[in-house]
């Protein structure tokens, strides 16, 4: 099988990540790789740069990976962690503009169908 | 959320570039000081709770809590990081800034860190901080929090104190401290009035005015430890 794009949901919130990846997992199934990641270490609200790009690491596919974010600093923080990946890595992930879960269900059901990264940003953004 | 399109490239080679030990480079941080890093830490730590105060008025409450996490983060490396040149010791607490604060403010806290970091790079190894210079590292890392904050002065951010302040450093070469310590008060105060455009604040639109900006403060406070260290310095 060619190589999917994956998601990854950065919330402030670990319920809101989780809930928004059983929400893509019910449309989808088990054909792209999905993982959510929210709050920081200690379960308080927020984000954190480490946690998000193991996130990110734990998803990597050569198709590249999607991410979807809540917040403000849940989309500074995936940018420093993007930026810490190798550059080869660094270059397939892209942050989409969209609400987290419509953007999350879209991106979703185009990766699952075998869109090229640039095609799934689209779809979350342009919904 | 802000608009993507179009966005200058954020900086990415400062941020994964590891630093091998250079012997031919002279060994510590010059001006760059264990006291300095403990003092800031110190008063961010002491500020917790005004910092989150500031912050449950306009954001979500966690600005205090989160400097103070980065604070117990950069006191713990401040004796070991100045031992190393200057870009390296910038570079690893911008990287202890971004993995330890969170927040908004980690990233860019962290980003005007490791633009620092890069711009040091520049400098002739093993200068002592003047003025002049920390005014050229200083620009460095207040373009980064404008890339990654997508910001500019007038928002209701730490930027109404770093760029103030910065002008205050850059009028003169010698250092007038006082001048940059009431550029940084007043553009403090200065944030009281306005209406944020960024960050959580934001969302609340008119309702923010009337309360000072927590990044603002806690920009401010660091800004009058470093020109505390360069004063005592010279
Ligand atoms: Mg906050």
């Amino acid at each position: 099988m060619t190589a999917r794009v994956s998601l990854v949901i950065v919330s402030h919130s670990p319920g809101i990540a989780r809930g928004t990846v059983d929400m893509v997992r019910q449309m989808v199934g088990d054909e792209i790789a999905v993982v959510g990641v929210g709050g920081r270490p200690d379960g308080s609200l927020g984000t954190d740069c480490p946690m998000i790009r193991a996130a990110i690491e734990s998803v990597y596919s050569k198709a590249g990976v999607a991410v979807l974010v809540d917040l403000g600093g849940a989309e500074t923080n995936s940018e420093m962690a993007i930026e810490q990946l190798p550059p080869a890595w660094a270059d397939r992930v892209t942050i989409c503009d969209a609400a987290i879960v419509e953007g999350a269900i879209m991106a979703a059901t185009e990766a699952a169908a075998g869109a090229d990264l640039d095609a799934v940003r689209r779809a979350a953004e342009e919904y | 959320m802000s608009d993507r399109t179009g966005r200058p490239q954020p900086v990415r080679a400062g941020c994964r570039r590891p630093f091998a030990p250079d012997p031919v480079r002279p060994a510590r941080a010059v001006g760059l000081t264990a006291d300095l890093l403990e003092a800031a830490a110190r008063a961010l730590l002491q500020a917790e709770d005004r910092l989150g105060v500031l912050d449950t008025a306009i954001g979500d409450g966690d600005h205090g809590r989160n400097m103070a996490r980065g604070a117990r983060a950069v006191a713990g490396i401040a004796r070991d990081v100045v031992e190393r040149p200057l870009p390296e010791a910038l570079h690893r607490l911008g990287m202890t800034v971004v993995n330890s604060v969170g927040g908004a403010a980690g990233p860019l806290y962290g980003s005007c860190l490791l633009a620092m970091a890069q711009a040091a790079e520049t400098e002739a190894p093993g200068r002592p901080i003047d003025p002049p210079m920390l005014a050229r590292l200083w620009a460095a890392g207040v373009e980064a929090v404008k890339r990654r904050g997508r910001s500019d002065v007038g928002a209701k951010t730490m930027l109404d104190v770093l760029v103030p302040a910065l002008a205050a450093l850059s009028a003169s070469p010698r250092l007038t401290a006082e001048a940059v310590r009431a550029a940084a008060e007043a553009g403090l105060a200065g944030t009281g009035p306005m209406r944020a455009t960024k960050g959580r604040a934001a969302y609340l639109g008119d309702r923010s005015v009337g309360h000072l900006d927590p990044g603002a403060a806690s920009a401010a406070l660091i800004i009058e430890r470093v020109i505390d260290a360069v004063e005592a310095g010279r």
